[in-house]
């Protein structure tokens, strides 16, 4: 198998000649390209998102920068309104040809609210396939959080009960948990779950799914980035592993089939990745949790997660945003507080899961994650 | 190539245009595990248009290059729908220069199948360590040709080439993974890459031996970095922060980082220039046409300069230090760093960490980030310091700390600076651009260390 690709629409022969030039030496095709298939119907293209005029997208940014500011005039803020349209189109030589419309609009608004060399940081985003009328969930969001965190509280260096937020699962579980459930990474033996397909790997109230079918949904598509039709594929079913995602050369190389789970950009290799994520919701509202800790941490967003031994599923960051909590009700922000643990040992000890779902970037869906221990160190 | 550009971007309304084209090439070449996986070479043609109205600024990125000059066009219509304060740009001498790339050994001259054997070598070493799960190798070269041109005359055409090799290693034991990395860089030389036989030895050793370390209890510790963590350190914790884009319009940011501030004891000095040759971030002229510098950033302890596009350095009254840097076409040129490190002190290793009674010892990375005031970076190795001694060794640990503090807590400066070549930078979705970092080894106390 050989690779090449251009921007120069003029190198269209050169750059199949250098794919076939760059075969001989390139890893053994094990998988067959995708014939022509029939796709299912995910409608993902709103002609008014490509209507709304720049004047409103200014207007719209400075309206939420003004309403942030009208609360908190010290705050710094920069806001950030997008609309995008990609066409994709798929074609190769057995046949297979897709081709699909997306738009979606996008803002984000980042404050900075800094006191002599204290700085915090607070934001929020959402994204839709249809224009966004209203910013007042953005707006409330970002007050909320300007409120929990105005005063800095005092940590202690101990293991503690932590909630995640929507946020803060993204940014600290998600990705050692997503590395553990990539077909490559199983096949390369990697991955901790690897061999355990039907083992309870996490809490039985943790049931995790991909599904890029559902409409206007900006992380939704008709097929994977080799044609294949998408389709809904449960990862972790109740705390079981269920499936693990592959793209078409991973899953020949296991032998196992492909879940449409191929990603590439224009510039590499299909490789296995989640379409849209779905965390299943539990029945533990904000207070049921905060009440239940006593004392903990509230993690929003993190700063470095990622950069540890993600492979075995280990998670160390600093604590960008966080609210420390006392006798159930959040008491400030924690500062200079980093958290460090094991992405299963937290499924594994799950005390609750929140009782709605929230969006993140578009392409995530899930709840609070309530964790009955997780290790702090702050500094002194 | 220079009539297209200079008569597309002559006669708009605009108090600044410049049009900026590249044609790179790349080849790559990874291995997941045994197996090659990706083999290639891509292509790249495109450019971009930018144009400064009042106080506006718009950009165009294409990879068509006909109807150039309606493409400026654009821009100057989105400058000019764009309010706020009007934009002043730094004035720098118009230049026409030709500068080809710094080349000594060129990758495009080697044989794709000569780079696969080596790479196949590597590869077969770190599969002869004992108790070695997995294997990745990344390998990629490319060149980028820029030609740019603006309204006030300047013509420079541009070309660099860049070479990175990554290697690492993972081993198992149930379930139980650890892996361990190298990184490795160079501008315009293939040569680095012919040699590597020992470094992928060591690298699935440390691999292996991580499966039997324990971890950091965490907490504060005095910790000693070696050069290319103490470079990651030093481009975290401060570079970013000397930015001058972050800091212009934010007024308590400017008072924060007011030239003349105290940032550290008399040891401290930190330098970043592109003019500095030979390094992958060094470069005759930055994306905007303004020569290279070599600029003190701090000197012995105090704040003494910043990185600058012509933007910022006109807002601030301060010199334009040549940092405005674009990752690719499709990108509009911001302040980045492009080798930055500490300078060498006098402490020999042995005597930065003969008294430290329990400390931690962390060598080579896996990654940083900053949020300004806060930052983290991890490192590949540590070790425990006891008794003044270098001890067992430990899990990767992960550092965290407040750059107004860690600064001053910065004890000692060794006097063995090493460049860091490997890895790349991001900021606002440009990356990763070619920089590098480095330093001698140093002392930090009271460094918030991340572990179970």
């Amino acid at each position: 198998m050989g690779f090449s690709s251009t921007t120069n629409s003029s190198e269209r022969d050169a750059l199949v000649e250098r794919a076939l030039e760059a075969a001989p030496f390139g890893a053994l095709a094990h998988l067959d390209f995708p014939a022509a298939s029939a796709y299912p119907p995910v409608e993902v293209y709103d002609p008014q998102v490509e209507e709304v005029s720049m004047e409103a997208m200014e207007h719209m940014g400075q309206g939420l920068i003004d309403a942030v500011r009208a609360a908190w005039p010290q705050v710094l803020c920069e806001g950030r309104v997008s609309r995008s349209l990609v066409r994709m189109e798929l074609l190769n030589s057995r046949g297979c040809q897709a081709s699909y419309r997306k738009a979606t609009f996008n803002i984000h608004i980042e404050g900075v609210l800094i006191e002599d060399t204290d700085m915090l940081f607070v934001s929020e985003s959402q994204s839709s396939c249809h224009p966004i009328a209203d910013i007042t969930l953005l707006k409330e969001s970002v007050l909320l959080q300007l409120e929990r965190a105005s005063r800095i509280a005092k940590v202690p260096t101990r293991t503690m009960p932590v909630v995640f937020t929507p946020h803060g699962l993204a940014g600290v579980l998600l990705g050692p948990l997503l590395s553990g459930l990539n077909g490559k990474m199983v096949l390369r033996g990697t991955s901790p779950l690897a061999g355990r397909l039907g083992e309870r790997v996490a809490d039985e109230r943790i049931s995790l799914w991909d599904d890029p079918t559902q409409p206007f949904v900006p992380g939704s598509r008709i097929c994977d980035d080799e044609g294949v039709p998408s389709r809904v594929t449960p990862l972790l079913k109740d705390g079981v592993a269920a499936n693990f995602l592959y793209d078409l050369q991973t899953a020949a190389q296991a032998g196992a089939l492909t879940t449409a789970s191929a990603e590439r950009s224009l510039g590499s290799l299909p490789s296995p990745a989640p379409g849209v994520l779905y965390f299943a919701p539990g029945d533990a509202s904000w207070e049921d949790m905060l009440s239940d800790m006593g004392e903990g941490l509230v993690v929003e967003r993190l700063l470095g997660a990622g950069q540890g031994n993600t492979l075995g599923g280990d998670f160390n960051a600093n604590v960008l945003l966080g609210y420390y909590v006392e006798k159930g009700r959040v008491v400030g922000r924690a500062k200079d507080v980093m958290v460090s643990g094991n992405v299963y040992q937290v499924l594994n000890t799950i005390a609750g899961v929140g009782k709605e779902t929230h969006w993140v970037w578009g392409f995530l869906n899930a709840p609070h994650l309530y964790c009955s221990g997780v290790a702090v160190a702050a500094k002194r | 190539m220079r009539d297209l550009i200079q008569s597309a971007i002559k006669g708009h309304n605009a108090d600044y245009v410049e049009v900026r084209l590249e044609e790179g090439r790349s080849t790559h070449i990874r291995y997941s595990g045994k197996e090659l996986e990706d083999i290639g070479s891509s292509t790249s043609l495109g450019g971009s248009a930018r144009a400064a109205v009042g106080g506006g600024w718009g950009f165009v990125c294409f990879n068509d290059l006909t109807g150039l000059r309606e493409k400026v066009s654009l821009a100057v219509r989105q400058a000019r729908m764009v309010g706020g304060e009007r934009i002043h740009l730094a004035p720098v001498e118009p230049r026409v220069d030709l500068v080809p790339p710094h080349l000594k050994k060129d990758p495009a001259l080697v044989p794709l199948g000569e780079k696969k054997a080596l790479l196949d070598e590597y590869n077969r070493i770190m599969w002869g360590v004992a108790g070695i799960q997995s294997s990745s190798i990344i390998y990629g070269d490319s060149s980028r040709k820029v030609y740019f041109a603006t309204s006030e005359g300047t013509y420079i055409e541009q070309e660099k080439v860049d070479v990175a090799t990554y290697l690492s290693a993972m081993a198992r034991d149930g379930a139980e993974i650890q892996q361990a990395g190298l990184s490795l860089g160079s501008n315009g030389d293939f040569s680095f890459v012919e040699s590597l036989h020992q470094e992928a030895r060591d690298v699935a050793d440390k691999a292996v031996k991580l499966l039997k370390a324990p971890p950091v209890k965490g907490g504060e510790y005095t910790v000693v970095l070696d050069p290319v963590l103490a470079g990651v350190f030093i481009h975290e914790a401060f570079g970013h922060l000397s930015e001058a884009d972050h800091v212009y319009e934010n007024d308590r940011l400017r008072e924060i980082m007011v030239l003349g501030r105290s940032f550290g004891g008399p040891h401290l000095n930190v330098v970043d220039g592109a003019a500095i040759p030979g390094l992958r971030g060094s470069y005759r002229y930055d994306d905007e046409g303004v020569p290279s510098t070599r600029t003190y950033l701090i000197k012995e302890g105090t704040l003494v300069g910043r990185l600058h596009s012509r933007e910022t350095a006109a807002r601030m009254g301060e010199p334009p230090s040549g940092n405005a840097r674009a990752i690719s076409h499709r990108f509009p040129p911001i302040v980045r760093m492009t080798n930055t490190f500490i300078e060498a002190g006098e402490t020999s290793f042995d005597d930065l960490i003969s008294d430290i009674k329990e400390g931690v010892y962390v060598c080579n990375w896996h990654g940083g980030m900053t949020s300004f005031e806060m930052f983290t970076f991890s490192g590949g190795e540590t070790y425990m310091i006891r008794n003044g001694k270098i001890a067992e060794m430990l899990r990767p640990v992960m550092l965290s700390g407040n750059l107004f503090t860690t600064l001053h807590n910065l004890e000692a400066v060794g006097n063995d600076l090493d460049m860091n070549q490997g890895g790349g930078c991001g900021k606002g979705g440009q990356s990763p651009l070619p920089v590098s970092n480095g330093s001698p080894h140093i002392r930090i106390s009271k460094c918030l260390v991340g572990g179970t």
